[in-house]
């Protein structure tokens, strides 16, 4: 078992509102990711899970018993810091040994743990060195065999690849997640790397200013993002959002632009809103019945494809196109849509609008 | 890796070992410079030197006009006076180093158990008031320890404390404890916290992980603060001859002062007891000279 629930934590520092009112529930087994920007609350909700940081409010349940009063040891969780926060005078092997000490387990039993836990993480030529005498993709390694040493409830993960250089991050993405399938443990995940969060997560929940903004799998937060910041901090390049609302059948933009109104539209006539459309679903190559006049801006060659930045009115879209696109800035473009990919927002709330049949 | 001590500062800034770029006489000392920094040893050292030569002088050379600097006898007879009286006995003298040694030694260790995990605590916990309650701590330091003892005397004949070594021991505490925590909360500060949450996580309890994994990181600061507080302590004045009188209880600063005044007085004597009395504090200050600017993280927190 390794069920994790925070209930409506509050914590604040100072003046900062850091957790206002975090509830998640997370799954047994689940690799659960944490998503935002810095400063959402993302660590503090960690820490309180872990024991950490003391509450204003809120509770944590694990396995379904209340903990919210429990000393960090009595929570039974593993925890892996952004930091790796590995004891400097300790070797990597007394590092990982750690959490079996404070159990007092037996020293051959110390022993069999860490030589299994080295060999999966490929670190037994390192176990005698202390960690300044580790690279930062060493270290990360020891920190993460120290949580994985013994079989905890859940393990806890701060930014662990954040500090890593980019092919090492990718790498220790597929490993991780290699990791996780074999222990069939529960992982929280904080990170704010939406690439790490899309990529490893059963289920995200997405955090701003301390609270939950949504909560489903990458696909759901991806293609059904709950509200305006959701999609546009997930994504990239960014979506791109143009004022509108709607008029009969169609779709009239602040910029004078017009386009056929999406079958699953619920709006009401004349209510503001906003039009989100990814930049996959964007195209200047293909031709379709739904298109937006602009003229190109710039292009951004990303190797694999090319993003065009085409200017409608007073708004910059972002369109991905195949790498052999080509064009002069001043010219004229027609963007077609896929309004069945788009999204719309309500221009106060910002909230998502309901969609027609699902 | 062995972590000593002495390890932890020199791996501090790269440019610790390189020599100073501007050295005595060298480019970019004027000679105005040269002479006043001349003038100002002579006056800094003179007394030092001084006090060092009467004490290996014989009686007669110390009174000598004009002084003789060179060619005089040289006698050890002062410093076997500090330690032996006249009759063989253990010396007065000798009773006050030993009283010093126990005050200074006792009350210092007294401010390290008190200081080190308040330090501890102000650093690592949301203290109500933490910078009112740090201002405070600060403040009792702020007044020189004359101004108290008039106080301190009634207070403490009322209680008894009057002439004993405790009472010294522990006036020198009180005033130790906040310098301790002073100091103590920036070697504190300077061990990130994630290592106590690392080690709780682990399933060690909050005082486990401090004890286990904090503690070690800050001996190189609790070495170089408890020498300040001995020196505090072992140099003390003030209190010490306010508050004591008799000999067996007495330090050696107020014992040493007590040698001049009377009809006569045995300037080789008080010469060699000073010696005596400095050089544990020279030896002190030379072992912490490193320690002044130390810093203790030693490593696997990247920030």
């Amino acid at each position: 078992m390794g069920t994790v629930a925070a209930h409506g934590l509050r914590k604040s520092f100072g003046k900062v509102q850091a957790l206002d009112g975090v509830t998640l529930e997370v799954p047994d087994g689940s690799f659960f990711v944490v998503l935002g920007p810095s400063g959402a609350g993302k660590t503090t909700t960690l820490r309180a899970i872990a024991g950490l940081e003391r509450l204003d409010a809120g509770s944590v349940r694990l396995d379904g018993r209340d903990a919210t009063g429990d000393a960090p040891a009595a929570r039974d969780l593993a925890m892996v810091f952004q930091s790796y926060a590995l004891y400097p005078r300790h070797t990597a092997y007394e590092n990982i040994a750690s959490p079996l000490r404070a159990r007092r387990r037996s020293s051959s039993e110390i022993a069999a743990a860490v030589e299994r836990m080295s060999s999966l993480l490929h670190i037994e030529r390192l176990l005698q060195r202390r960690p300044a005498q580790l690279s930062g993709g060493e270290m990360q390694r020891v920190a993460l065999a120290r949580a994985l040493v013994r079989s905890p409830r859940a393990f806890l993960m701060d930014e662990p690849l954040t500090n890593l250089d980019l092919k090492l991050r990718v790498e220790m993405r597929t490993e991780l997640t290699r990791i996780h399938r074999g222990l069939g443990a529960t992982f929280v995940y904080v990170t704010n790397d939406q690439v790490e969060a899309l990529s490893m997560a059963d289920q995200v929940a997405v955090l701003k200013e301390g609270r939950v903004q949504q909560v489903g799998t990458p696909a759901e937060v991806y293609e059904r993002p709950a509200n305006q910041w959701v999609a546009g901090f997930v994504g990239s390049p960014p979506i791109s959002l143009l004022a509108c609302h709607a008029e009969g059948d169609r779709l009239v933009g602040a910029d004078g632009w017009s386009l056929p109104r999406p079958r699953w539209s619920t709006a009401s006539d004349g209510r503001p809103l906003l039009l989100g459309l990814r930049a996959e679903d964007l195209s200047v190559e293909r031709r379709g019945d739904a298109s937006l006049p602009g003229e190109l801006y710039g292009l951004e060659p990303l190797g694999d494809r090319t993003v065009v930045d085409v200017r409608v009115g007073t708004q910059i879209l972002k369109v991905k196109a195949r790498p052999t696109v080509t064009g002069t800035p001043g010219e004229p473009l027609q963007v077609t849509v896929d309004l069945d990919r788009a999204h719309l927002f309500d221009a106060g709330t910002g909230l998502a609008l309901p969609r027609a049949g699902g | 890796m062995a972590v000593s001590v002495g390890e932890a500062v020199s791996a501090g800034p790269a440019g610790d070992r390189t020599p100073p770029a501007r050295r005595f006489g060298g480019r970019g000392r004027s000679v105005l410079e040269v002479v006043l920094l001349a003038v100002l040893a002579v006056v800094m050292l003179f007394p030092a030197l001084w006090m060092i030569e009467t004490s290996i002088k014989e009686n007669r050379d110390v009174y000598a006009i004009p002084a003789k600097f060179f060619d005089f006898t040289v006698t050890m007879d002062h410093f076997r006076d500090v330690f032996v009286a006249s009759g063989g006995t253990r010396s007065a003298l000798s009773v006050s180093f030993l009283n010093s040694v126990v005050v200074a030694g006792v009350s210092t260790v007294l401010a390290t158990v008190l200081g080190v995990p308040a330090a501890w605590a102000y650093s690592r916990f949301a203290v109500r008031a933490k910078k009112d309650q740090l201002f405070f701590i600060l403040s009792t330091r702020f007044m020189p320890p004359v101004v108290v003892v008039i106080p301190i005397f009634l207070m403490y004949r009322q209680v008894g404390l009057i002439d004993t070594k405790l009472g010294l021991i522990l006036i020198y505490a009180a005033f130790n404890v906040p310098f301790t925590i002073w100091m103590m909360k920036g070697f504190v500060d300077e061990v990130p916290a994630e290592y106590e949450d690392a080690a709780m996580l682990d399933g060690y309890t909050r005082l486990q992980a401090f004890w286990k994994f904090t503690l070690p990181l800050l001996l190189p600061g609790i070495a170089a603060t408890a020498v300040f507080a001995l020196i505090f302590s072992w140099n003390e004045f003030v209190f010490a001859i306010f508050l004591t009188s008799s000999d067996t209880v007495r330090t050696a600063p107020p014992a040493i002062a007590g040698l001049i005044g009377g009809t006569t007085v045995d300037w080789g004597l008080v010469a060699a007891a000073s010696v005596v009395f400095a050089l544990p504090v020279l030896v002190f200050a030379y072992l912490v000279r490193r320690h002044l600017v130390a810093g203790v993280t030693l490593g696997a927190v990247r920030r």
